[in-house]
Order: C-alpha cells, then sequence, then structure tokens
C-alpha cells in the first residue's frame, strides 16, 4: 500500500490542490466579509454566526457523526464560557500574565475534562439512554449554576472585560471588527481540525458504530471507546465555542448552558442536516440569521423557525444541506440546467403560497397584539390596513390560488427531476 | 412543626398526584412506542389554553370535560399523521420530532393565546377554605384537585386490569410483536394510547391551570420533571410511575419546607469552615436551594445503576 | 453553500440598511425590557407608559430641540442579562444613543457595565442609561458610572422609608423576609435586617428567604412555612409574576399578617390580590396615586386609560426621566450623550405630580419624595387593574427625609 501511494505522489498533487482549494476559499471568505458587511450589526451577527458555527460543527461530532442525540451540548458551551470569563478576570486582576486571545483554550480544556468525565458513564449506551443521560446531565448543571453562585454568578452570570492583558501588535480587541477577526481566526483553525478529525481513524470508526455497532465491535474496535473520543472531542470543541462567547460577549450567564441553548444547537445541526460536514455550518449560519434580522421585521419568528424544524424532520431529515446534495447526481451529468425552469414554474406560486401563509400569520398576531384601534400595518413594504376585507381577500388569494399553482405543477416538476437524474448508464450500455 | 409536616404532606401529594396525570399516559406511551414524548407536557398546557378559552364562554365544568378531549383528538392526529410518518427515519428522528413539536406547540400557544399569563380561575363554587387546621386554610380547590387525580388512577388501574381493552394494552407493552401476530390492530392502539395518554395529560393541565398559573412556559417547567419520573419509575410500569410521581411531589415541598444546610450537618459534628473560600456555595447550601437538582441526580444515577427503573422489568 | 450564504446575506443586510434608514428630526430611544416571558406584564406596561410619555409629554409640547420628537422602541430582553447585551449591541447599530431600562437589578447590573466597556472604547458613539426601576443600591454606590442615571429610589431608601413605618407599629414582634434570588431579593433583605436592626433591636426576624426569580409555581409552600412562622409582619421585595404567586398563596392560606412590599401593585397583581389584602398589603414607592396630587396627573392619568384601558400608569418615574432627558436636551441644544448626561448632573424638576426632584450629582441617584401607600377599595378615585382597587398614600416622607448619602461612589467623569 505505502509503496502505491508513494509512487503516486505526483498524481495526488492536483487532488491535494483540489482539497486546499476550499480551504483557502473559506479563508479568503473569512477575510473579505468585514469588508462587504461593515456595519455594526453586519458585525455583529457574523460574530455569532462564527461562535454558533463551531458549537454546532462540534454537535454534530456527536450527532451526526457519532449517532448520539444529546440534550444537553450546551454544558460544555456554557462550562467554557465561565471557565474562560473567569480567566479574563484573573488577568484583568493581574493574576496572571496571559494573551487574551487564546482564552478559549481554557474554555476548550474543560469542556474536554467534563466530557471525560461525564463521558465516562453516559457514552456506554447510545440511543435513548444516552440521550436521557444528557439531558438529566444538562438540566443538572442549569440548576446547579443558580446554586454555587462563586463559580456561576447565580441571576447575573460574570462579567469580564477583554481589553486587558498582552495585546496582539497594538491591538487590544476592544473593537467588534478585532473581535471578528479573532472569532474568525478560531473559526478556521477549529473548522480544519473537526474536519481533520472527522477524516481520522477515530471519527471514521464513529460513523461506523454510529451506523452498525455490533459490526464496528466484530472489526475490533470498542464501540464505548469510540463514543467515547467522539463525545471527549465534541465537548473541547464546544468549549472553545463557549470561550468565543466570553470573548465576544464579555458576560456569560446560566442561559450558555441551560435547556434552551442545547434545544438550539439541536436546531441548528439539524435544519443543516446532520448528515454532512457542512451541514450545522449551513444550519448555523441560516439559524442566526434568521435569530438577528428576522427578528428586526416580526415578532413571531420563532414560529416560523419551529415550522421550518417541524418539517425539516419530517420530510428532509438529511437537512437543508441535504437538498443541495441531492442535485450532485444532475451536476456531474450536468443536467442541472434542466431544472431551473421547472423549479421557477414551481418555486414562483409556491413563494406566492408562503407569502399568502405569512400574511396570514402576521396580520393575525397585528390584530391580536397591537393597540385598540390601531388597524394600519406594514409588510415586505406593502403598508395596509389589517381590518380591511380588501386585505383579507388578497391573502386568501395569494394562498389559494398559489397552493393550486404550485400543486398542478409538482407532476412535471416530478418528471423533469427524473429525466435529470436518470442514470447515463443506459445509454453507455447500450454502445457496449 | 406539626403544621408544616401536615401541610407539606398535602401539598405533596397534591402535587405528586399531578404528575401522576402526566406521567403515567407517558410512560404508557414510551413503553408501548418506544418513544419518549417531548411533546407531553405540551398537550398538558394545551388542555390548560383550551380549558381557559372555554371557560370564558362556557364555564369551568364545560372545559374540564370538553378540553381532555380535544387535547386527546389532537393527540391522536399527531400520533396517526406526524409520528407514524417519521417513524420510517428511525427512532432518533422521532425523538427529535417530539422535541420539535414541543417547541412549536409553545410557540403555536404564544401565538393564538399571547405571551403573558391567562387570568384562567378555578370555578367560583371552590374558591373557599375546605378546613383550617393551626390557623392555616386548606383550599377547597386543592382538595378537588385530590379527588380528580385519584379517580383518574383508579380508572387507569380498572382499564387496564380489568378490561379487554386493558389485557391487549398490557400485551403490547410487553410483547408488541407478538400482539400484532395475534391479529389486533398494533398501529390503532397506539394511536388510541396516545390519544388517552394526551388527554391525561390535557385533563392535568386544565385543573393545575388555576393553580399553577396558565401561562406559555408551563410545558416546559413540568417537561423534564415528568421524564424523571417515568424513568425513575421504571418502563411500562403504572405502579412505579405512581411511586415515583408521589416520591418527586413530597421531594419538592418538603425541601422547601425544611431549612437545613450542609453547615447545620456538618456544625453538629463540630466542624466550621472559611466563609469565603471559592467553596463557600457547597457549605451554606441548604435544602430548598439543592431542591432542584435532586430529581435530576436522581435520574442519572438510575440510568446509570439500574436502568429498568424501579418498578420496571425491561431497559430503556 | 458560500455562494448561497453570501447571497443570503447580502440580501438580508441590504434590506436591513433600508430599515434602519431614519428620519433624522425623531430621537430614539431604545427600550430594553421583558416584553416576553413571566414578566413581560411588567415589562409590556412600562412600554406602553414610556410611549405615552414621550407623546403627551415631549411630542405633543413640540419636542426638543426645534421639533425633534422621541421614538421608544422596544427591545425585548427576556428578562435575561446575556440577551439585554444582545438588544444594546442591536440598538446601538441602529444608531441608538439612548437606552431605558427598569426591570431586574441583575440587567442594570449588566447593562451598565455594558455600557460603560461600550463608551470607554467608543468615545464616538456613546450611550446614555436611564435606569427608571432598578433599585439595587449598588448601582448608584459602588458600581456607579457617568453614564448611568437612576430615577427611582434605591432599595435602601425605600426600605428606610418602610421601616419607619414597620417600627412605628408597636404589635410587630416577629418578621418575615421573603425575596428573590437575585441582587435586589438580596439587597432588600440585607437593608430589611440593617434598618430594623437600628430601629427595632427587639424585632425578632423569623424567616430569611430567598427563592429562585421567575421560577416558582406555586408558593404555597412557602405560605405554609410563613404561617408556621408565626411572623406578624413580612415583608417582600417580589414584583410582576412572582408577587402574584406570592400574593395568592398568602391569601389562600388565610394569612392575616400585614405585607409590606415594594411592587405588589398593578399589571394583574391589584386584582390578584382583591378583598383578600385590604388595609394588609401597603407598599413603598414614589409618585402618587391616590388622592390625585394635582389635576394635571389626574388628565395625565385618565388619557393613559383612555388610550390603554387594560394598562395603569404604574411607574410614574418613566415619565420623569423621559422629561428630564427632553430638558437636558433643550438646556444644552444637543443630543450628544456627553453633553446631556452633564446637564442631568444636578438636574431640578418639578413632576406634574407637583414634587421637586433633583438628580444628585455625586451618584447619579435622583432624589425625590417617598411615600407609603395601602391596598384598599375606599377613597379609590384611580384604581388599578380595573378593580375598584387601588393605592391610597397613608404617609409621604420628604426627599431630605428620605435621604441617605451615597457610599463608595467614585465616579469618573470624561475629560472635556
Amino acid at each position: 500500500m505505502s509503496e502505491i501511494s508513494k509512487t503516486a505522489s505526483p498524481a495526488t498533487a492536483r487532488p491535494l490542490m483540489k482539497t486546499l482549494l476550499p480551504w483557502i476559499g473559506f479563508f479568503i471568505l473569512l477575510l473579505a466579509l468585514p469588508n462587504i458587511f461593515s456595519s455594526n450589526v453586519g458585525l455583529y451577527t457574523m460574530n455569532l454566526m462564527g461562535i454558533f458555527v463551531i458549537f454546532a460543527l462540534s454537535y454534530n461530532m456527536l450527532l451526526g457523526q457519532g449517532g448520539m442525540l444529546s440534550f444537553g451540548h450546551a454544558v460544555y458551551f456554557g462550562l467554557g464560557g465561565f471557565m474562560s470569563v473567569h480567566f479574563m478576570n484573573y488577568i484583568e486582576d493581574g493574576d496572571f500574565t496571559f494573551p487574551m486571545y487564546l482564552i478559549p483554550i481554557f474554555g476548550g480544556l474543560i469542556g474536554l475534562v467534563f466530557g471525560i468525565i461525564i463521558g465516562s458513564f453516559s457514552t456506554r449506551r447510545a440511543g435513548t439512554v444516552f440521550a436521557m443521560i444528557s439531558l438529566g446531565v444538562g438540566e443538572l448543571m442549569a440548576a446547579s449554576s443558580l446554586i454555587f453562585v462563586a463559580f456561576f454568578g447565580g441571576e447575573e452570570g460574570v462579567s469580564g472585560d477583554r481589553t486587558t492583558g498582552p495585546d496582539l501588535m497594538g491591538i487590544n480587541f476592544g473593537q467588534d471588527i478585532h473581535i471578528y477577526y479573532l472569532i474568525a481566526g478560531w473559526v478556521f483553525v477549529t473548522v480544519a481540525l473537526m474536519y481533520l478529525f472527522s477524516r481520522t481513524p477515530a471519527g471514521r470508526m464513529a460513523n461506523a458504530v454510529r451506523d452498525n455497532a455490533e459490526r464496528a465491535e466484530f472489526v475490533g474496535y470498542s464501540q464505548r471507546k469510540v463514543r467515547f473520543v467522539s463525545f471527549c472531542a465534541s465537548g473541547f470543541f464546544a468549549g472553545i465555542a463557549g470561550g468565543l462567547f466570553a470573548l465576544n460577549f464579555e458576560i456569560v450567564t446560566e442561559e450558555n448552558l441551560n435547556a434552551l441553548t442545547s434545544g438550539t444547537v439541536l436546531l441548528m445541526a439539524y435544519i443543516g442536516g446532520v448528515g454532512f460536514f457542512i451541514g450545522p455550518i449551513v444550519g448555523a449560519v441560516i439559524f442566526t440569521l434568521l435569530q438577528s434580522i428576522l427578528s428586526n421585521y416580526t415578532d413571531i419568528w420563532q414560529l416560523y423557525v419551529g415550522i421550518l424544524f417541524v418539517l425539516t424532520v419530517m420530510y428532509v431529515p438529511q437537512g437543508l444541506t441535504g437538498i443541495f446534495m441531492m442535485h450532485t447526481a444532475a451536476w456531474r451529468m450536468r443536467r442541472v440546467g434542466s431544472l431551473i425552469l421547472p423549479y421557477l414554474r414551481a418555486g414562483v406560486p409556491a413563494l406566492a403560497m408562503l407569502t399568502g401563509i405569512a400574511a396570514f400569520l402576521e396580520t393575525i398576531h397585528h390584530m391580536r397584539s397591537s393597540v385598540e384601534g390601531e388597524t394600519a400595518m406594514s409588510m415586505m413594504g406593502v403598508d395596509f390596513d389589517s381590518h380591511s376585507f380588501v386585505a383579507w381577500i388578497v391573502i386568501l388569494a395569494l394562498v389559494v390560488v398559489g397552493g393550486y399553482l404550485t400543486r398542478s405543477q409538482l407532476p412535471q416538476l416530478k418528471e423533469a427531476w427524473e429525466m435529470a437524474n436518470k442514470p447515463p448508464a443506459q445509454r453507455e450500455g447500450a454502445g457496449s | 412543626m406539626l403544621e408544616l409536616i401536615f401541610f407539606s404532606l398535602l401539598n405533596g401529594v397534591v402535587t405528586g398526584l399531578l404528575l401522576f396525570m402526566l406521567a403515567s399516559g407517558l410512560t404508557l406511551i414510551f413503553s408501548m412506542m418506544g418513544v419518549l414524548n417531548f411533546a407531553h407536557a405540551s398537550f398538558y398546557m394545551l388542555g390548560a389554553y383550551f380549558a381557559y378559552t372555554i371557560s370564558i364562554y362556557l364555564g369551568f365544568w364545560v372545559g374540564l370535560i370538553v378540553a381532555p378531549i380535544l387535547v386527546g383528538l389532537l393527540g391522536a392526529v399527531v400520533e396517526r399523521y406526524g409520528l407514524r410518518y417519521v417513524h420510517r427515519w428511525g427512532h432518533v428522528a422521532e425523538l427529535i420530532f417530539t422535541f420539535g413539536l414541543a417547541f412549536l406547540i409553545e410557540e403555536v400557544v404564544q401565538f393564538i393565546w399571547g405571551k403573558d399569563t391567562k387570568a384562567y380561575h378555578e370555578p367560583e363554587i371552590l374558591q373557599f377554605p375546605l378546613f383550617t387546621f393551626f390557623g392555616q386554610n386548606f383550599p377547597a380547590y386543592k382538595a378537588f384537585m385530590l379527588v380528580i387525580s385519584i379517580g383518574i388512577f383508579i380508572l387507569l388501574l380498572l382499564i387496564l386490569t380489568r378490561s379487554r381493552v386493558g389485557l391487549i394494552i398490557q400485551a403490547a407493552i410487553h410483547k408488541p410483536n407478538m400482539t400484532a401476530m395475534l391479529g389486533h390492530n398494533v398501529p390503532l392502539v397506539f394511536m388510541g394510547v396516545f390519544g388517552v395518554g394526551c388527554a391525561l395529560a390535557g385533563l392535568a393541565g386544565v385543573i393545575a391551570g388555576p393553580a399553577l398559573g396558565t401561562f406559555p412556559g408551563m410545558a416546559f417547567v413540568l417537561g423534564s420533571i415528568v421524564f424523571v419520573i417515568v424513568v425513575v419509575g421504571g418502563l411500562g410500569s403504572l405502579t412505579g410511575a405512581f411511586v415515583a410521581s408521589l416520591l418527586i411531589g413530597l421531594l419538592q415541598t418538603f425541601a422547601i419546607a425544611l431549612d437545613y444546610s450542609v453547615n447545620d450537618l456538618l456544625q453538629l459534628f463540630n466542624i466550621s469552615f472559611d466563609a469565603d473560600s471559592a467553596l463557600r456555595d457547597l457549605w451554606t447550601l441548604s435544602l430548598p436551594q439543592i431542591a432542584p437538582i435532586l430529581p435530576y441526580l436522581l435520574l442519572i444515577l438510575i440510568l446509570i445503576f439500574r436502568p429498568t427503573g424501579l418498578f420496571g422489568n425491561r431497559e430503556t | 453553500m458560500k455562494l448561497k450564504t453570501t447571497i443570503l446575506i447580502s440580501a438580508a443586510v441590504a434590506a436591513l440598511t433600508a430599515f434602519t434608514a431614519q428620519a433624522a428630526d425623531t430621537i430614539k430611544i431604545a427600550f430594553i425590557d421583558p416584553l416576553s416571558g413571566p414578566f413581560a406584564a411588567t415589562g409590556t406596561s412600562g412600554f406602553k407608559q414610556a410611549q405615552f410619555a414621550a407623546d403627551m409629554l415631549v411630542n405633543q409640547k413640540g419636542g426638543v430641540i426645534d421639533g425633534k420628537m422621541f421614538e421608544i422602541v422596544g427591545f425585548d430582553n427576556k428578562i435575561s442579562p446575556k440577551e439585554s447585551l444582545v438588544q444594546l449591541k442591536r440598538a446601538i447599530g441602529e444608531g441608538i444613543h439612548y437606552i431605558m431600562q427598569g426591570n431586574s437589578s441583575g440587567v442594570a447590573n449588566a447593562l451598565t457595565d455594558a455600557v460603560k466597556k461600550h463608551n470607554d472604547r467608543n468615545p464616538d458613539d456613546l450611550v446614555l442609561f436611564m435606569n427608571y426601576s432598578a433599585v439595587d443600591p449598588a448601582l448608584t454606590n459602588e458600581k456607579c458610572n457617568f453614564w448611568h442615571f437612576r430615577f427611582d429610589a434605591n432599595a435602601n431608601i425605600k426600605m428606610n422609608a418602610l421601616t419607619d413605618v414597620i417600627a412605628a407599629d408597636d404589635s410587630i414582634k416577629k418578621v418575615y423576609i421573603i425575596g428573590q434570588d437575585y441582587s435586589f431579593g438580596k439587597a432588600v433583605a440585607a437593608g430589611a435586617v440593617k434598618y430594623l436592626g437600628e430601629k427595632r433591636p427587639d424585632i425578632e426576624i423569623v424567616g430569611n428567604e430567598l427563592h429562585p426569580i421567575g421560577k416558582v409555581k406555586d408558593f404555597t409552600p412557602y405560605a405554609t412555612k410563613i404561617r408556621a412562622s408565626e411572623a406578624d409582619a413580612i415583608i417582600t421585595g417580589n414584583w410582576g409574576a412572582d408577587m402574584v404567586g406570592l400574593a395568592k398563596a398568602i391569601g389562600d392560606a388565610g394569612i392575616e399578617s400585614p405585607v409590606y412590599t415594594y411592587y405588589a401593585a398593578n399589571d394583574g397583581i391589584t386584582k390578584t390580590i382583591g378583598a383578600s389584602g385590604k388595609d394588609k398589603i401597603r407598599l413603598v414607592h414614589e409618585g402618587r396615586v391616590n388622592p390625585p396630587p394635582t389635576d394635571e396627573y389626574k388628565a395625565y392619568h385618565m388619557a393613559f386609560k383612555e388610550k390603554y384601558p387594560e394598562a395603569d400608569i404604574s411607574q410614574f418615574r418613566i415619565a420623569n426621566a423621559l422629561v428630564m432627558l427632553a430638558n437636558a436636551m433643550n438646556q444644552t441644544k444637543s443630543t450628544d450623550p456627553a453633553k446631556v448626561a452633564m446637564a442631568l448632573e444636578g438636574m431640578e424638576y418639578t413632576t406634574i405630580q407637583g414634587d421637586k426632584v433633583v438628580m444628585r450629582a455625586e451618584d447619579h441617584q435622583l432624589m425625590q419624595p417617598i411615600s407609603i401607600s395601602v391596598h384598599t377599595d375606599e377613597n379609590i378615585i384611580l384604581d388599578a387593574d380595573n378593580s375598584g382597587y387601588g393605592l391610597v398614600t397613608e404617609k409621604t416622607i420628604s426627599a431630605a427625609d428620605a435621604d441617605i448619602p451615597p457610599s463608595g461612589c467614585n465616579m469618573e467623569r470624561p475629560a472635556s
């Protein structure tokens, strides 16, 4: 084997270039983003995104790669945050000297330590037992965080100041843009590390154990050990994300490790797609966008997220990334172009229908929550009267007509899809 | 002190029996279908909200009967068109589905009824102190809750042990495949049990709404506690669920009533600690403070050392 | 994925910039408070009062500096310190320089710290924090900072007034203190122990208890404990849902002892207490309702009830804060937070309730008269929760008498 790979080394140079290319693109993208979105809100959103990307990826080491459904992953994120903020305060008090930008390492370490402690008993089994233990541990830590005030700061949490300690080339990370580059750097490094982990034997075996634990045992791997390793690594990266959270917000509270945060990360990973490495990245990016931008426009954005999540679980268990990945076969055969028109034909009425449904929900919500007598509202730049007859007719028409047209377009879409994905083998087979 | 113990006991039993109404449905569903229904407490919340809306127009008593039925029907629909569909993606997907459902129901409740606490009150005729003991009142409504819960427990026990349907359900709990082979329509049984379980949760919501408040977070507050009861009690064991419910109920009230701390214990042995050390919280911990942790500690210990639960005979 | 992300972000951000393009003649004030969750009732009521006060007392009087209008923008912080900082960042991102917050001292502690850090790091983009209700004494003592102004009386000032009343009642021998487990609840407990110890050392504190904030659903076990302790009086700083629950449990258990509170009125609390708390519940607060101190205030209150029939003016200090801000802007002819802050320091103002109030320059604590009122249905002109019940003021302590000097405030002022 080794000889073959040695002799083939000139040939692998191109694939190496090919594997590196996405990473170089990723690096450039991270550098370029703040120049495109330089506003405060843009920076704030991207910082949050970066933190969630690491957190969601670390979660997917459990769910996607290891088949372990955790309802308490926020524990490691939160502990990482608390540990980091305490170290930030030690630096501020001059107790010891350490560069602030490396603080997340402490977060990672505490995540690792707790991963080892909790993993030692929780990874014995997968499935429901694991899920229940993770839930129990999550609730336990959340409840403890309000009791052990010295470490967790009670309801108020612990705050710190990121501008103290030795600075990096004169930058003290006071500005959000500095923190952006700091987070971007950590995102790049940790994403690369997590990707590499998924390529190591340990990462590969995690997949095997997920798919069939018994067979993995026959190959000679203890399923428990494999899960344990993934669990610890996942705790480490979640802790790093927590440390970055502490640096970005300069406050860590019990919310960072409660059930809500654990649920959010599950939501992000699942919506993005747990079966793909970039799935959680997509999920984290979309969730953060919804959270920080959709919430500017509508009070009921969480309702939309809830609907999106349940629909994803029911109909697209492979997540949003999965939808894109479904097209790889057609892409390879250069037939994606033939799908554009059918997509448009079904997509436009579907969009109209969705707009109608959203308008329906928004109008109802407006009627219920606005001040008595105030009927004027606006949605997507259109101003209208929520109590007027016309508005309701338009909404109804959008839903009914949109729904009907979408339905009528489905057969042709299905046909086009089948055409695009028909294996080319037939023609080749006929040729041979 | 006697007064404190008496009332804590009473309150603990009321809370415990209320929890049992939730746990009994959940444990039946869990043991039959293998699905830990995260949304179970959400049906409890829906019960309270339905009853609130009905009580505005038709009064409390109509709500008491109609709301659980509506919740039960909704539960059956969720099983038939949601859970059964998701079943094809496997157990993990089912678990995630119920989790998503819990999230969605909370959002829908906020959308329909708003984010504030609803003024859902006990009926006028139950608004009087039933008896006074050591000068402290015991509200009649609490007694009413007690009676309803005990009634449900007896009814469930009778149905499960004395009726034909009960026998099939028991059979489906222990050997689902065998039951199906015997020609029973197991999917129908599943749907029925899911619906009835949800209806029980709904009933719990109807009677708990006025006492514990009707607000969008009410499901979240009880949700994980009910899991603890089901796991601690043991899979498929109603007795286990009953004992665990009472245990948790009493634990919660007595922990508040009895104000002892680790420090008190240590002082019995004449040990004292530095009040300023970083571990000071450990020494000053009092029983009311650690009360919220105890159920989860119990859950983890049970899962590690006795995965069958206290009264169960099958592993989770 | 990257392309998609880019498109998504650019679309979203483009939409956002269009959205935030604001008219130059409005001054936005961010109202960061719980607009959802267990304390939503208190937060949304405050939001309405702020909007109404801005409209009636500032905008309808011609606005500030040649017609600039106040606009109150709501930001939901879900009563979480972390979420508050998120909302603060959002508000700053939208170009807002004035923020208002009141519910929870925990949140106020986080905000005052974050505002200070922000102003230190961004001297060109300053933010001023008007605290209308968070009364943890530390905020104007050891944690004081130049950008924070408190328009409510702090917990110690209120406790000083409250214990005067308790101390005068010889029938009280045993007191039970119960509060929420966070900085404010602890401050109330500490204040009660301190002042009762000074004024009435013979009073025994039979219970001093903290419960989790916003998480207790059934207060019956606590009521049982209070009853068993045979307390003659109860002191609590509870507010929002925690006050509703506690009041209900105390009523259900048939406890007859008087309850001394900070926030047991309005937002559904008065209605819940109803007849069971008549002449039993006392409140320490600023701003009087019954009898209405001035005709101007009465008209203002009635106009508010007309617009929001379901809400009440429960926090009159919100109006004071906004008018004083407007006055400071008019005085300096500027909306620069640094100049406005300087003008607010030491500012005197006569409220529409006819009270003279002063923003003490040393620690930014507003000095104002404090009242003790009782929950009753007699002599009520302006009721609360449309219940027929309301507060009647029994005693008013002048600003000078209520005063407690600042301690430990070392304020750094910007060099200018």
